[in-house]
């Protein structure tokens, strides 16, 4: 589904942080453009 | 011997004003969109203070309802207050933004708060009353300026205004006319968090009765930084709070790391008591401005009052053992190291199981666990979820991977270890902190035996580097003895150990003669 897509990657500290989400992708073939982890509160 | 905690005391601060003025949520607004909708319907949504002291959750924060029973209170909880409460609690008190606005005037060294004369005389009557501040010296608040003086400040952009409602009653001057580290803006953030933790360690003072005198050392560890251009961030709020509160005998310094701040300073302050550097050490913080009205667009939206209404702060009492109040287990400290990973099971590992692992207790055997503790009914509007569910949710999903607790008990885990979320959106101030005092009466009572009080905090929000960081450390019932097991061996058994050895010594003399 994610193979040669382009993605852009909002993680949550309380949720599932950027860099875990990226590696996820990553291993699905996709291409991370734009990565960041937010606090929200 | 593991140091103790002998008092926390839980401080609230309600100030509409500074969230109109100070919080970015409103300042950004102003500055990008001056004439928003938003901006126009704010007021309306701003709640009064009795309304602020009946809320539920604000309740719980000073100690006059236990977390616990946010559960039997009808959702939303900003509908189904029980009015009439108190604004002091057991463990702190809520406090109203005149008061406020006294204590900021009482903690300026340099004459830059200035307030009116009429409410001058105002504040310091209320302040005389006020029982944290019995034996206080006031006089500051006689150092008055007339208005026309304050509006010129705040017209010239040189201060930031003091209001009540349409009422300058004062301003917060800038110390610097071209460094922006002591803008007004600036100074008036940490003066507000300075204020905010000196009626938090007054608090403690008076419900743990502690005297400012026997305390050693101060560690604060709010999220502001104080300095000037060439060292912003420089410090030291720590000792500027102790010269306040009249702490003569102690120094101190600040510790920074976003909302895993306190569990840090908690962690140091057990082992400086622990390894016999200080007696008492105070663990303080005091309250973001910036942080008023942080979702406020959201809950305008959503027509809910604007609950982000209140500052924060809380102080906290370690010191040596006294065979009484509850431990902390120096040896049972979970951290999030530069390695750990940031998958959500890895640091989760990292903060809660691998302290429990290399000291054989179980994930079970930990009565109440303290996460994030911010109250969801400010959180889930703007969708950033029930934080402390998430966070418990967590932690029993954990324990299900690794087979400590049953898939089919994973609800019933985050129900009796874990508690709903009732402290204010501040960063620092809800990170784990605010269960200390209602864990520390549990176990004093025998209620609960083991807590664990957990950090996390948002390194990359500073853009230094991309890692997370949290910290965990364990609170546990007091055995009743100033001898645990691995906190070393007491008196007499040094005495055998001696007499044993000399003894071993005499007859290997005797031998060889």
């Amino acid at each position: 589904m994610l193979k040669g897509k382009k993605v852009v990657i909002l993680g949550d500290r309380d949720g599932v942080p950027g860099p875990a989400i990226e590696e996820c992708v990553k291993s699905a073939g996709a291409e991370v453009v734009f990565s960041v982890t937010e606090c929200f509160v | 011997m593991f140091p103790v905690i002998k008092g926390a005391a839980y401080a609230l601060f309600h100030t509409p004003n500074i969230l109109l003025d100070h919080g970015t949520t409103q300042t950004v607004e102003r500055a990008k969109n001056p004439n928003s909708d938003y901006l126009k319907a704010l007021p309306e949504h701003l709640r009064s203070f009795a309304d602020c002291v009946d809320y539920a959750p604000n309740q719980a924060y000073i100690g006059n309802i236990l977390p616990k029973s946010l559960e039997q209170v009808a959702k939303p909880w900003y509908e189904n207050s029980r009015k009439g409460a108190n604004r002091f609690g057991t463990r702190g008190e809520i406090m109203p933004e005149d008061e406020f606005y006294g204590v900021m005037k009482l903690v300026d060294s340099f004459d830059l708060v200035l307030i009116e004369e009429k409410f001058a005389i105002e504040v310091k009557e209320l302040l005389a009353k006020h029982p944290a501040f019995a034996g206080a010296n006031l006089s500051k608040l006689d150092k008055t300026s007339d208005e026309a003086t304050i509006a010129r400040q705040v017209e010239a952009h040189v201060a930031e205004p003091l209001r009540l409602g349409n009422r300058l009653v004062g301003c917060v001057r800038q110390a610097h006319d071209s460094d922006e580290s002591l803008s007004a803006h600036i100074i008036f953030e940490n003066i507000s968090a300075m204020a905010s933790a000196v009626v938090s360690v007054r608090n403690l003072f008076l419900k743990a009765g502690l005297d400012p005198r026997a305390v050693d050392y101060i560690i604060e560890c709010s999220e502001e930084a104080c300095g000037d251009m060439n060292q912003r961030g420089g410090g030291n709020f720590a000792k500027a709070i102790g010269e306040v509160v009249g702490c003569v005998n102690a120094t101190g310094s600040d510790t920074r790391g976003f909302c895993a701040a306190p569990a840090h300073a908690m962690v140091t302050a057990a082992a400086l008591v622990k390894a016999g550097v200080y007696k008492n050490v105070v663990v303080v913080a005091g309250g973001a401005t910036a942080k008023l009205g942080m979702n406020g667009k959201d809950h305008a939206k959503k027509n809910l009052p604007i609950l982000e209404d209140i500052m924060g702060g809380f102080a906290i009492w370690v010191s040596e053992n006294d065979g009484i109040n509850p431990i902390i287990r120096t040896d049972v400290v979970g951290r999030h190291t530069i390695g750990s990973g940031s998958s959500p099971q890895s640091v989760m590992q990292a903060i809660v199981t691998d302290p429990l692992d290399r000291n054989n207790i179980k994930l079970t055997e930990v009565d109440l666990f303290a996460v994030e503790m911010q109250n969801p009914e400010v959180t889930v509007p703007a969708g950033a979820g029930d934080v402390p569910l998430a966070n418990y949710k967590m932690i029993a999903a954990l324990g299900v991977k690794r087979g400590d607790i049953e898939r089919a008990d994973l609800n019933s885990f985050v129900e009796k270890h874990g508690m709903p979320g009732f402290a204010p959106t501040q960063g620092h101030v809800p990170s784990g902190v605010p269960v200390i005092g209602l864990a520390r009466e549990a176990m004093m009572k025998g209620e609960i035996k083991r807590a664990m009080i957990i950090g996390k905090g948002s390194l990359f929000l500073a853009r230094m580097t991309n890692l997370f960081d949290g910290v965990s450390f364990v609170m546990e019932a007091n055995p009743g003895t100033t001898k645990q097991a691995t906190g070393g061996i007491d008196e007499g058994e040094v005495r055998k150990l001696i007499a044993e050895a000399m003894r071993a010594l005499a007859e290997s003399l005797s031998d060889a003669k």
